[in-house]
């Protein structure tokens, strides 16, 4: 198979198979684990055949183009930096299925967990293989909302909830920044691919808008990686199951941030900016971080502290901003990714077994679970720096870069001692993980009683700390060639010289840990004078304030809602017409001026005549609408004038249309009419009234005027086209119906749909509707009770064919004259609906088998399927074919497939007209049968 | 001619404006009835009044602009649509409130 759809199958597989565990979960809870273990495992084999291209630093690119329009393809990318991502994500990804299926409740069916545990892993996967950057951002803010579901997962629990809630607004809100960013990036750049952006270094660095990029693109990686002052969303995430923890908090998301700074860093890296921005932010965040860890109780919120902590270092080492720092942080992101997995799922095991993480309580944990503790130990001493672990490595890599970096020349020692800082704190909150969970004393009034956890449970946490140790003795041939690779991708430019080695001689980094680990220790052992300092410190409301700034946003919103949406139809309607007034009137002042020319044609007699009928009818159904009937006959007139309008000015289609439509609206509004209360509206106050006249004044005297000043502009067309291309294009003579179903035909299957859920509509909002009808009309008369007039039930039974005939001819005609499925259908319906009127709808309704929802799906199918069908020939959705066909009889008779398209329009309106009349009308039936039964 | 179509419109639009905000649902129902007039009218007005052309090809004749015809066409189909889904949803409110009052059932 070739690479680059290899490529293109891993994230394809990821999203397609996501929801797998979920269909899974009723073969039981191992079906669901086994699936998503599945699914990630797949995604490793597809991984394996670009492994070695990868590794030898090629860059493996997958084109598809998705909007090419808006510069958004899906452009993949597999280089050094996406492998070792990869990596991480499926095989901690493996490692926490297996965990959380021991992990969770065995009440929880795990196949929701597993699915959104899936779709984030998929999501990650996307980011860190787009090779088009505003598709990164479209799977970096799937993480953020997976992630959502995932912190949320105990949706039961309010902790969780607002942690959940937290995350999101964070994240969401420097995803937010993250785009307008990418965005100003992708136009300095001209692309948004990486491969242009990357390559465009030094025009970016050097662009006026290179500052406000740079800032709102680390908004969003400092948002994700929780870096100072964006860290208080993950201590709260803590609420999470642990496995989500372990994976999203330690390996994943979180280092999403620095996925993207080290993606970014060739473009935007190198520059003073840079240097400050995120050496600063990751210092701050460094030290901060690790003193707020050493306080924490809970063994999650330490971790989690440490883990801000942690990313701060490799922020930093990324502000350094040189070669070898950039290959230390990515040496860095694969250690703490191993060691703090491991972490989470120790500490997660600690909850399971103790049902608390609170350390003043857990204590003595060696004597009861010895293997965990020392598997724990040793990953707790990797996060603190101890030599042979892998931590030791990276750290010493680290304080080798604050010495040796160019800005020690401006600096001086400040960097070296601040590194010395950090590496003592993490030295004194890993001892207090060490010593206080599992030695000190015994444990205090645990609920439960633990023991050594079941095999599996702990099998993960070996295999991690084995990798620690592993790459802690062997660092060269265990992870060398990967960050290498790594390496080359994220720099793009030549190697630095680098030896991955337990010992490099006594130098200053040396001192440093020893410092670090003696300072460290001695940090620890003066920790009780050091709680009660911080004890009497203010607190820190991080949490607080951001639950406030929430409050006051969500209250605030309210109040303007309320302001606004007071649940009166009036009221809106008045809001609305008052601002398209306003917003009419603005554009219209604030045109290029133009005086009114009364333009072109003579009035004749019959115009005259018809505008004062229009006016007599408008008019008088506005000043009596309180009469009801009489107001419908007016309006009713009015139409007739609109549809004689039509055919005066060159349109018949329209004309007959009109006129189908105004009598199947004439019936409708009868219809509703019988059921409506006799009135007893009160008047309107003088104030509402005025309002209303105003805002009907202001609304046509606005619209009447610019009717007369279109009239009166130059005319300029656009449908020389379609005169044109009517007959030899869409082999129609009738220009309008040949643009309905051949030109726009996709316009007309839209609106077909529309009509179609009207339909719908109608079955759900008149469903079982007992409505009873007052026995009297609005001016006190009652209903006749006479059953249908004998006169009109003759008259319409053989009406029926006759216009069911001509409703076929308007159709069969409609591409050359006037006629087409929509007059067709209304006829058709009418004529249906006149048997509903002439003889009951007793009568009528078992004599007209009726399926709206077949017969719907039948008209949208014939419309999309004679689209569908021009794809055989390579032609795009909705090309019509036409050709003549000699019948004998008939002649020379033109086909063209847009008839059949019609034909789905024709079925479509039929149906929706019968079903709202007749659902209508069927509501007396069912009044009536309740009326019997009571 | 054009200035009497120009008052149709903005009679209608007036009418219908004023109808749309009475109380009761009937008359928004006839509101709305006569403010798509007004729009179809307006729309069909783009292209232009002209007598004896329509566009339906024949040797040696010429045609009004048959697009704005097409769009009114399908307008006027929708409309339909809208004002029988609204009259449902009033029988709906009806039956659920007991008023045909636009607000019928409102939260205080």
């Amino acid at each position: 198979m070739n690479s680059s759809l290899l490529l293109a199958a891993i994230p394809a597989t990821a999203f397609a198979a996501f929801s797998l565990p979920l269909l899974l979960q009723r073969y039981g809870r191992a079906s669901a684990a086994l699936a998503a273990a599945a699914v990630m495992a797949a995604c490793l084999a597809l991984l394996l055949p670009l492994l070695p291209a990868a590794l030898a630093g090629h860059t493996q690119l997958a084109h598809l183009a998705w909007l090419p329009a808006y510069g958004l393809d899906l452009h993949l990318r597999l280089d050094g930096l996406g492998l070792l991502f990869c990596l991480l994500i499926l095989g901690i990804g493996l490692l926490v299925v297996l965990y959380a299926a021991w992990y969770l409740p065995k009440s929880d069916r795990l196949g929701r967990f597993y699915s959104i545990l899936l779709l984030f892993m998929a999501a990650m996967l996307g980011v860190v293989l787009s090779e088009n950057l505003l598709l990164l951002l479209i799977f970096w803010e799937i993480t953020s909302l997976s992630s959502f579901l995932l912190v949320a997962y105990h949706s039961d629990q309010y902790e969780a909830r607002i942690g959940a809630r937290m995350a999101l607004a964070v994240t969401g809100a420097g995803g937010l920044a993250l785009l307008a960013g990418i965005l100003l990036l992708g136009g300095i750049a001209g692309s948004f691919d990486l491969s242009v952006i990357l390559a465009a270094g030094e025009r970016i660095r050097a662009h006026a808008l290179y500052a406000p990029t740079l800032i709102l693109i680390l908004l969003g990686a400092f948002t994700k990686s929780a870096q100072f002052p964006f860290h208080f969303w993950l201590p709260n995430a803590m609420t999470a199951p642990t496995p989500v923890s372990a994976y999203l908090h330690s390996a994943t998301m979180v280092k999403a941030g620095v996925f993207l700074l080290a993606r970014l860093y060739p473009a935007l890296g190198g520059s003073e900016l840079w240097f400050w921005l995120v050496g600063g932010s990751g210092a701050l965040t460094l030290v901060y971080a690790a003193a707020m860890a050493l306080f924490r109780n809970d063994i999650k919120g330490l971790l989690a502290y440490s883990t801000i902590s942690q990313l701060g270092l490799i922020t930093l080492l990324f502000g350094l901003d040189t070669p070898l720092s950039v290959v230390a942080a990515l040496f860095h992101i694969i250690n703490h990714a191993i060691f703090k997995a491991s972490l989470f799922m120790a500490a997660g095991v600690i909850d399971h077994e103790c049902g608390t993480r609170d350390m003043r309580r857990v204590n003595g944990m060696f004597r009861v679970m010895p293997i965990t503790a020392t598997l724990a130990i040793l990953a707790a001493g990797s996060m603190a720096g101890v030599p042979l672990l892998n931590g030791f490595l990276s750290k010493e890599m680290f304080f080798a870069e604050t010495v040796s970096a160019p800005q020690f020349a401006t600096l001086g020692w400040a960097l070296p001692l601040f590194a010395t800082l950090a590496g003592m704190l993490a030295v004194a909150y890993s001892s207090r993980f060490v010593h206080d969970v599992f030695f000190n004393g015994e444990a205090i009034d645990l609920p439960r009683q633990p023991h050594e956890p079941p095999r599996w449970m702990r099998a993960p946490i070996e295999l991690l700390v084995l990798l620690c140790l592993l790459v802690g003795l062997f660092p060269g041939w265990t992870v060398g060639p990967w960050l290498a690779a790594a390496a080359l991708s994220t720099l793009q430019g030549p190697l630095p010289e680098f030896e991955l080695a337990l010992w490099h001689g006594f130098n200053q980094p040396v001192l440093m840990s020893l410092l670090a680990l003696a300072g460290g220790v001695i940090v620890y052992a003066l920790r009780a004078p050091l709680f009660a300092w911080q004890a009497q410190l203010p607190p820190m409301h991080a949490r607080t304030a951001f639950e406030r700034c929430y409050r006051q946003l969500a209250s605030s919103a309210r109040q303007i809602l309320a302001m606004l949406d007071n649940a009166s139809l009036q009221r809106y309607n008045a809001l609305l017409l008052s601002f398209v007034v306003l917003l009419g009137g603005w554009a219209y002042f604030s045109g290029p001026a133009s005086g009114i020319r009364l333009p072109g044609q003579p009035a004749d007699e019959a115009a005259v005549a018809a505008l004062l009928t229009l006016l007599l009818g408008t008019l008088g159904a506005t000043l009596l609408y309180r009469q009801r009937l009489l107001a419908l006959l007016l309006v009713s007139v009015v139409g007739l004038v609109v549809a004689l309008t039509f055919l005066r000015f060159s349109a018949p289609d329209l004309a007959l249309t009109q006129f189908a439509v105004e009598t199947g609206t004439i019936i409708l509004m009868l219809l509703v009419l019988y059921y409506l209360p006799p009135q007893s509206a009160p008047k309107s106050s003088a104030r509402r009234l005025s309002r209303d006249l105003l805002l009907a004044l202001l609304a046509g005297g606005g619209l009447g005027l610019i009717t007369l000043q279109m009239l009166a502009a130059p005319f300029e067309t656009i449908s020389g086209f379609y005169l044109q291309q009517s007959l030899p294009g869409g082999g129609g003579a009738n220009v309008v119906n040949v643009i309905l179903v051949d030109f726009r035909g996709f316009d007309t299957l839209g609106e077909i749909t529309v009509l179609a859920m009207v339909a719908l509509a109608s079955h759900a909002l008149l469903d079982r509707l007992v409505l009873i009808a007052p026995a009297q009309d609005g001016d006190g008369r009652r209903w006749s009770e006479e059953a249908h007039p004998l006169f009109l039930a003759m008259l319409m039974r053989p009406l029926l064919p006759l216009a069911l005939t001509v409703s076929v001819y308007l159709l069969l005609r409609g591409h050359h004259q006037p006629g087409g499925g929509f007059v067709a259908g209304l006829v058709s319906s009418v004529a249906l609906i006149m048997q509903y009127l002439g003889n009951g709808i007793a009568f009528a309704q078992p004599r007209l088998p009726h399926h709206p929802a077949r017969l719907l799906a039948l008209g949208l199918l014939l419309a999309a399927g004679i689209g569908v069908a021009s794809w055989p020939f390579a032609r795009p959705f909705l090309t019509s074919a036409h050709g003549h066909l000699q019948l004998p009889l008939l002649g020379d008779v033109e086909l063209a497939s847009a008839m059949v398209f019609d034909l789905g329009v024709y079925i479509v309106v039929v149906t929706v007209v019968l079903t709202v009349l007749s659902g209508i009308g069927g509501l007396s039936l069912r009044a009536r049968s309740s009326r019997e039964k009571s | 001619m054009e200035a009497l179509l120009a008052i149709a419109v903005g009679v209608l639009t007036a009418c219908g404006v004023f109808l749309i905000l009475r109380a009761r649902t009937f008359p928004v129902l006839l509101g709305l009835t006569l403010l798509s007039y007004a729009v179809n009218l307006f729309l069909f007005a783009s292209g232009r009044l002209r007598l004896d052309a329509p566009p339906l090809l024949r040797a040696g004749a010429s045609y009004t602009d048959p697009l704005p015809q097409a769009l009114v066409l399908t307008a006027i189909v929708i409309g339909f649509g809208m004002t029988a889904y609204l009259a449902m949803l009033a029988l709906r409110g009806l039956a659920e409130s007991g008023s045909d009052h636009v607000d019928a059932g409102k939260e205080q």
